[in-house]
């Protein structure tokens, strides 16, 4: 499975995102600068957290009209996978590849934390080595990470298990309490109809190495890496 | 001819979204004492001058380019004010 990690002038989390990719899963993983448009030889693509172009006008706005996420949106849209974390899931909302946007916390407060949450579905090539309905605890560290969209649209993304993450409690509760920033239905993380593009404001890459600490995130890579293997075999 | 136009565009969050840091501002204002302020909604101001063919081509770009980078329509709305610059 080869990576491609996107580099966006204030990308922070890049190199912490090819640390899981290249050393820990052992996987071919080259970072490409977001003036870079072949994307051809990568199977997932993977927009990190940071701070794209300053998150100058709006969070991820500017990002979106890069060389490099031009050829993103080629690439979900020719059914590659996509991954985009914290800052990532702003460009990718910004871009329309994911619908909806992500706005000011609700407290105001930046918040970086460990937050429970439960993974709604299990048979995503994201998160086929979790259980349906499973909780687990990942880092954030966000100041815009209120996940918002109209009515119709949270209706639609729930009809259709769009919902991958929720924030919760630590029995997998989906209560006020557990969420950090006002997101509307606790949602933490979303894919697209195909399941093919997945944006999440938890950072898994830094749940992904028990050096560090936790692993919970870790199984997101290795569901990718099972799925990869699948599709190839 | 190009002619020479000063865009005011004010970009606003759309009235369903919540807007923290405007109810936090408003609590601000309360604790000055100023009880009557109803709502404070904040919102962005950006200059754009542009040299278009006439007035109508420059308000039809200014709309492509709030919807398309300047304004996010999910949860924000735009509007502006065009006027002609005199060249001195």
């Amino acid at each position: 499975m080869k990576v491609g990690v996107l580099v966006f002038p204030g990308s922070n989390c890049d190199r912490d995102i090819a640390m899981v990719t290249r050393d820990v899963l052992g996987q071919p993983t080259r970072m490409v600068w977001h003036e870079d448009r072949d994307l051809g030889d990568l199977d997932l693509v993977i927009v990190p957290g940071g701070f794209s172009y300053g998150d100058y006008l709006r969070c991820g706005a500017i990002a979106r009209f890069s060389p490099a996420m031009q050829a993103t949106i080629a690439h979900a849209d020719r059914g590659g996978l996509v991954l985009g974390v914290c800052n990532g899931f702003q460009v990718l909302t910004e871009a329309g590849l994911l619908p909806g946007a992500l706005v000011r916390n609700q407290g105001l407060h930046f918040v970086c934390d460990r937050v429970g949450l439960k993974v709604e579905r299990a048979n995503l090539p994201w998160t086929n080595q979790y259980q349906a309905q499973q909780v687990i605890t990942l880092p954030i560290a966000h100041g815009e990470g209120c996940y918002y969209a109209d009515t119709a649209i949270l209706d639609e993304l729930e009809q259709h298990q769009q919902v991958v993450f929720r924030y919760c409690d630590a029995k997998g509760a989906t209560t006020l309490e557990s969420n950090p920033n006002g997101s509307l239905n606790n949602i933490a993380g979303i894919c697209n109809r195909n399941g093919n593009v997945l944006g999440m404001m938890p950072h898994p890459e830094r749940a992904a190495d028990a050096f560090i600490g936790d692993t919970d995130g870790l199984a997101l890579f290795q569901s990718v890496l099972t799925s990869a293997v699948g599709a190839i075999a | 001819m190009a002619y020479h136009y000063q865009a005011k565009i004010y970009v606003t969050l759309r009235p369903s979204v919540l807007d923290p840091a405007g109810v936090a501002v408003q609590s601000g204002l309360k604790h000055m004492g100023y009880d009557n302020v109803e709502q404070v909604r904040i919102g962005k101001y950006v200059e754009v001058t542009l040299s278009a063919e006439n007035e109508a081509a420059a308000k039809e770009q200014l709309d492509r380019m709030c919807d398309q980078l300047l304004a996010n329509p999910v949860i924000e709305n735009y509007r502006f004010e065009l006027t002609e610059q005199i060249a001195v």
